[in-house]
């Protein structure tokens, strides 16, 4: 059994009255409660939920305390082609957009991941576009190989692969698997999605599944805030952790909340998510997900960001460049094409910075290949 | 006489380890360390940076207080095997805690493996410190595979439950030859007492201190804590010696019946 077909049995949930029927009261008893279950889970998604933030918060911190201590671990993106035959209508390097390609020699990503290397971050995930063709899974392995000279945690945020291609780079020295569904719901997933490999809903989703059955050590997934109802993707996101965390209890889960920014594809949102709204989820996700890792990206400003960190946040990239070489010397037009707007521009040096000052330990390294 | 706890080729006076995951500064450790008395440190290898201009945690540990790798990370025995090997070659010590955890919900850790590992390491010279479930079963075969000592749980890692499993804890304690440090799950100084009232050798406490509002304080407070209840236990060993009891206030009246 995989989560597609897990996911089913909660398809038919009517959100919209489930959420507008939820009161305080409620609320106050999934707060009072130690371990909460998948409802409790729900009722803090709840617009009735979103009165007791405070409350929420106070819970939020403490458990993150406990749990992970004052740390946050710090990584980096890089990203070495943006190539795409998905034309995902929210996303900058969509197959339709018309802008210059740029695939990294290797010669380019070892230039890029020594830059890299010296900010002193050794957790690094490597990002392709969805093209299957221009960087296929030997391309991703032999950027792998490259990078493990210089990190002890390598990530991927590339399409949806076979068991065997997760194999083959888990041989090679991956680590961990990031993997966005983007929205849950299958009606609007398709209608984001309206040509390419991506549209396979299904594929994408059980993608996580794939790769645990190859053990890999931690996965992160995630839905893209502004494409649905935050709360109902949320809820859905949080489904998907738990299932993991049950049914690949050796793995590392960690959860993401990326909101859509503003991308070269002039895409706008049909959802707005607030600041509240994307508080709101990262508290419900650290009650219910006590143990998971939670990330925020860059794509969020610099004052939102200081102010979660506490609040259930474990993981932070700093010093993000979304383009294709924009970690080369000398970077050129290409250093200008972003897959998406970074928001929080500073450097790992200062987010090393404002975590000291506020108490914190950046953690560099948390994994070693071994 | 000083009251040593001899333990994998050492003698310590201070019977409270310390776990150094968790703490807001790494610079924190030291003053922790020297606060405590503490002389014997867990340090996760999955943490351990030396080739950066990062502050590396291993800087921080005074060279009288040991060095234990922890295997944190590891799923099974051969990850947990291949750690300590690493640990080891980088000129961190023998001294290894076996740390398999394959459940990342509850942490808790998986007794079969951690003796798979055992069995290698101790073979292979290092000194072996188990985390453990709390059974007795597991704990004996453990000291067979030549286990420098075992560390049963006290409620589950990072819980600040305290020692919820107490009878279970009580009868490795009463049963198993080689030291016994609680490990895990010890929230307040008091927890820490009750285990070595009870006879424990030692205990390991990392999230209370490194969480603590003040950890430096919170180390100091762990450590009188030992302190007082190992003092306990062994004036109750005096106690409860038969030459030191009042020769059968109750039943001496059998003496003199036919």
């Amino acid at each position: 059994m995989n989560f597609s077909d897990s996911i089913k049995k909660y398809e038919s949930i009517d959100f919209k009255n489930t959420f507008s029927s939820i009161n305080v009261k409620q609320v106050e008893s999934a707060l009072a409660k130690d371990t909460l279950d998948i409802d409790d889970f729900l009722i803090l998604l709840s617009p009735a939920a979103a009165s007791c933030l405070e409350a929420m918060a106070e819970k939020a911190y403490k458990s993150t305390l406990q749990n992970f201590g004052k740390t946050i671990q710090l990584y980096t993106p890089l990203y070495v082609s943006d190539f795409c035959d998905n034309h995902c209508l929210y996303c900058g390097y969509n197959a339709n957009v018309n802008i210059p390609r740029k695939k990294l020699e290797l010669f380019e990503v070892e230039q890029a991941a020594k830059h890299i290397s010296g900010t002193g971050l050794k957790h690094i995930l490597l990002l392709t576009g969805g093209s299957e063709k221009m960087s296929p899974v030997s391309y991703i392995k032999d950027c792998v190989s490259v990078l493990k000279k210089y990190f002890s945690s390598i990530s991927i945020e590339v399409y949806p692969l076979s068991e065997d291609g997760y194999k083959q780079l888990i041989e090679e020295g991956l680590d961990a698997l990031t993997i966005y569904q983007e929205t849950y719901d299958r009606l609007i997933y398709d209608s984001v999605h309206p040509k390419g490999p991506k549209k396979d809903y299904f594929f994408r989703l059980d993608a996580p599944d794939r790769a645990l059955k190859q053990n890999i050590r931690a996965i992160s997934i995630g839905a893209l805030l502004g494409l649905n109802d935050f709360r109902q993707d949320g809820f859905f996101t949080g489904l998907h952790a738990e299932y993991l965390q049950d049914n690949f209890p050796c793995a590392e889960i960690s959860v993401s909340v990326p909101r859509i920014r503003q991308a070269a594809a002039g895409y706008i949102p049909s959802f707005n998510v607030t600041d509240r709204d994307v508080a709101q989820l990262i508290l419900a996700i650290r009650m219910f997900l006590p143990r998971a890792g939670i990330t925020l990206s860059t794509r969020e400003s610099p004052a939102f960001r200081d102010n979660m960190l506490q609040l259930g946040v474990t993981k932070l990239s700093a010093q993000s460049v979304t383009s294709v070489g924009g970690w080369l010397s000398g970077a050129d037009v290409y250093e200008k094409l972003e897959q998406f707007s970074i928001s929080d521009k500073r450097t790992v040096r200062d987010i090393r910075k404002l975590l000291k000052d506020k108490g914190y330990q950046p953690v560099f390294k948390d994994w070693m290949n071994i | 006489m000083e009251d040593c706890l001899s333990i994998a080729g050492k003698l310590l006076s201070n019977r409270l380890f310390i776990g150094t995951g968790k703490f807001p500064d790494k610079r924190i450790v030291k003053d922790v360390i020297r606060a405590s008395g503490c002389e014997a440190v867990t340090v996760a290898l999955r943490r351990v940076d030396e080739d950066s201009e990062e502050e590396n945690i291993l800087d921080y540990i005074p060279e009288n207080c040991t060095v234990m790798i922890n295997t944190s990370g590891a799923r099974n025995a051969d990850e947990a095997i291949r750690i300590a090997r690493l640990g080891k070659a980088m000129g961190c010590g023998n001294w290894i805690k076996i740390e398999v955890i394959s459940d990342n919900k509850y942490l808790l850790p998986d007794n079969m493996e951690t003796l798979k590992a055992t069995e290698v390491l101790a073979k292979e010279g290092f000194f072996v410190f188990a985390y453990m479930n709390p059974d007795l079963v597991i704990a004996r075969q453990l000291a067979k595979a030549g286990a420098a000592a075992v560390m049963p749980l006290g409620s589950p890692i990072g819980s600040n439950r305290g020692l919820k499993t107490e009878e279970l804890v009580r009868i490795i304690v009463n049963e198993i030859a080689i030291p016994v440090i609680v490990d895990a799950g010890l929230g307040r100084p008091s927890d820490a007492a009750a285990c070595m009232e009870m006879g424990c050798d030692a205990v390991l406490v990392n999230t209370a201190i490194a969480t603590a509002p003040n950890p430096v304080k919170e180390a100091e407070a762990f450590n009188l804590a030992v302190k007082a209840g190992r003092l306990h236990h062994l004036l109750g060993s005096i106690k409860t010696m038969p030459h030191a009891k009042a020769s059968s206030p109750l039943t001496g009246f059998l003496r003199d019946i036919k």
